[in-house]
């Protein structure tokens, strides 16, 4: 009896919180939901339950029959799908890079835009615009909009560093403030030097999904689907991270190589979505600091989450962009700086709790 | 059993051109505990934060009789645990999820905790009395939890080495004792620890470890048990404190006397 009662006795062990299921599941729903939104919402009346049997239609070994005309067909896969799909990677794509900075700086408000990332591709990508003669199609943007992101990042890093030590939160905005000027200068300057390609610039600038094609998705889903993967895998360090370089360190992790696979997954990704979709501020803030309001402050949480939620969040914000001023289009990142703004100051006012 | 835990041969520290640790050597047998002791500034953090490689250092280390500039950070982390003076606590962890980063040494890098891992964090968590605590945040605790919370996670790395740098500075006089008492139980029991504490408190010090080593500017000055260290002369010139010093049965104990 005794040696039955000691071992029917639970052994002591310590769990993380990690994903409960019915937040991965919620996260799933919302995406899914969202998605279906965005290929439903437009012009032409296409009903939800059309979208998904169409989309089973195309699943081998379901036989499903889509009940669309050619036109709705066209309108479905070759409009719609490639704006929703572009539209969740690159939502995705920022929220995780989010989270990741602001996990890898120990900075709550850490965000692409913030560290001048975004402003770097914005530069590049105006550079490649303006001196190449093949418009925002050509495939060397997304080379330019990742050197420029890099370049940013290292710039803001380094004067972050230098000026206070790589420690204070306050050091890091300002060198990404600095940065961002700097690089929104000289991009200003290419753009008034090169008036021919004004057009083009603009409509890359403005940011949206309007021109989307399959294309876009296909130069950059490899990035952003590596750099998330990367960025997932680093999930349980980013936790070690939070501890501070010191203690990170003690507990046998190399942080600067870490910082510097995590930010650079991070900048490439960013650099990949920005190069496609222009500049969208505020989903790398309003994304994750809303998984860790409602889920959990663990990494393992917030990075897997941020990429589904990140996703399904701005394919509602194109909607809205789309369908306010019907049939002429606003660009999104009016919108989600029209919902990022008050939810940035709220952060602003609670960041001392989270981290 | 009186194997060497740590060699330290000329060990120098500096930041920049302020030189914290001077030509350093002592040798710190397995089981003990030792105490550092001097005044701020003496060089006692420096000490432990060379022994976790955290900062730059010249001359020969050994730890465990391995070579400590030739380790990996993650195989001296297995074999070195540090408790910080001011440890970083984020306040919305969970006390479980804080201890389990002490596995981190002996996870591969992409690597999550293994059933293993989440038995040896529990066992640390039994072992301080932190099970009922596991699931409430860092944030919602006292100090004298948050120290225990921060000891168990140094206890879940495994090490053999666990380096305390001013263990209760922030604790009142019965939780100091049993902060104390706890490290001590981890020493003598089947885990056999090697305690490297640097330590505020010269009563305590003498009560507790084994041998102080009394450092000033960087230099050890003097060596021994606290009957040898804690003399009034020792703390009169490297303190600067006028102190009466009483030794009984209980030990030695160091009284401020006002001037």
């Amino acid at each position: 009896m005794a040696v039955e009662s000691l071992r029917s006795r639970p052994l002591p062990r310590a769990e993380p919180r990690g994903v409960l299921l019915r937040w991965a599941a919620g996260a799933g729903l919302f995406l899914a939901g969202s998605l279906v939104v965005g290929l439903a919402v437009g012009p032409v009346h296409i009903g939800a339950g059309s979208i998904i049997a169409a989309a089973l239609s195309h699943v081998p070994l379901i036989h499903v029959h889509s009940s669309l005309d050619a036109v709705q067909r066209a309108v479905l896969w070759q409009l719609r799908a490639p704006r929703v799909v572009l539209a969740a990677l690159v939502g995705g794509m920022l929220a995780i890079a989010g989270s990741a900075y602001q996990g890898a700086f120990r900075n709550p408000l850490a965000d692409p835009y913030l560290l001048g990332v975004a402003a770097g591709a914005g530069l590049g990508a105006t550079i490649a615009i303006a001196d190449g003669s093949a418009g925002t199609k050509s495939a060397i943007v997304p080379v330019a909009a990742f050197a420029g992101a890099t370049i940013a990042v290292v710039f803001t890093y380094a004067l972050g560093s230098s000026a206070g030590s790589g420690r204070t939160t306050g050091a890091l905005i300002l060198a990404g403030v600095t940065v961002t000027s700097f690089m929104t200068a000289v991009q200003t300057f290419v753009q008034q030097e090169h008036t021919n390609s004004l057009r083009d610039i603009f409509t890359w600038l403005l940011g949206g999904f309007s021109t989307a094609t399959w294309h876009d998705v296909i130069i950059s889903a490899p990035y952003i689907l590596a750099s998330s993967a990367v960025l997932i895998l680093h999930r349980r360090v980013l936790d070690v991270l939070s501890l501070g370089d010191e203690e990170a360190k003690s507990l046998g992790v190399d942080v600067g190589r870490t910082r510097l696979i995590i930010v650079t997954a991070a900048t490439v990704g960013t650099a990949a979505a920005v190069s496609v979709s222009g500049l969208i501020g505020f989903v790398g803030i309003i994304v994750p600091h809303t998984v860790r309001l409602l889920v959990s402050t663990s990494y393992r949480a917030v990075v897997p989450l941020s990429l589904v939620v990140g996703g399904g969040f701005v394919v509602l914000t194109d909607v809205l962009a789309r369908t306010v001023l019907s049939p002429s289009e606003l660009p999104i990142g009016v919108v989600t700086a029209f919902f990022g703004a008050p939810f940035f100051a709220i952060v602003l006012r609670t960041s001392r709790s989270i981290r | 059993m009186t194997a060497a835990a740590v060699e330290l041969d000329c060990v120098s520290v500096s930041y920049g051109a302020a030189l914290a640790i001077e030509e350093l050597s002592a040798t710190f047998e397995s089981g003990s505990w030792v105490a550092l002791i001097g005044p701020n500034g003496a060089g006692k953090t420096s000490i432990l934060r060379a022994l976790c490689r955290l900062v730059p250092f010249t001359g020969g280390m050994r730890i465990e009789g391995r070579d400590a500039r030739t380790l990996k950070r993650r195989e001296l982390a297995r074999l070195v645990a540090l408790v910080p003076q001011i440890p970083e606590t984020p306040p919305s962890m969970t006390v479980a999820e804080y201890v389990l980063l002490g596995r981190t040494p002996h996870l591969g890098y992409f690597a999550n905790e293994t059933h293993g891992d989440r038995a040896a964090a529990g066992r640390a968590l039994e072992r301080l009395d932190l099970l009922h605590f596991a699931s409430r945040i860092l944030g919602s605790l006292s100090g004298g939890e948050l120290q225990r919370a921060v000891l168990a996670r140094a206890l879940a790395q495994e090490a053999q080495i666990l380096l305390l740098d001013e263990p209760t500075s922030a604790l009142d006089l019965g939780r100091q004792q049993s902060v104390l008492a706890l490290v001590d139980s981890l020493r003598a029991g089947s885990d056999g620890m090697t305690v490297i504490a640097a330590m505020h408190d010269l009563t305590l010090a003498g009560q507790y470890a084994d041998r102080l080593l009394l450092l000033d500017r960087g230099r050890v000055v003097a060596d021994g048990t606290a009957g040898d260290v804690l003399s009034a002369p020792n703390v009169s010139t490297y303190y600067g404190a006028d102190v009466r010093i009483v030794h009984d049965d209980d030990g030695v104990f160091v009284l401020p006397v006002r001037r």
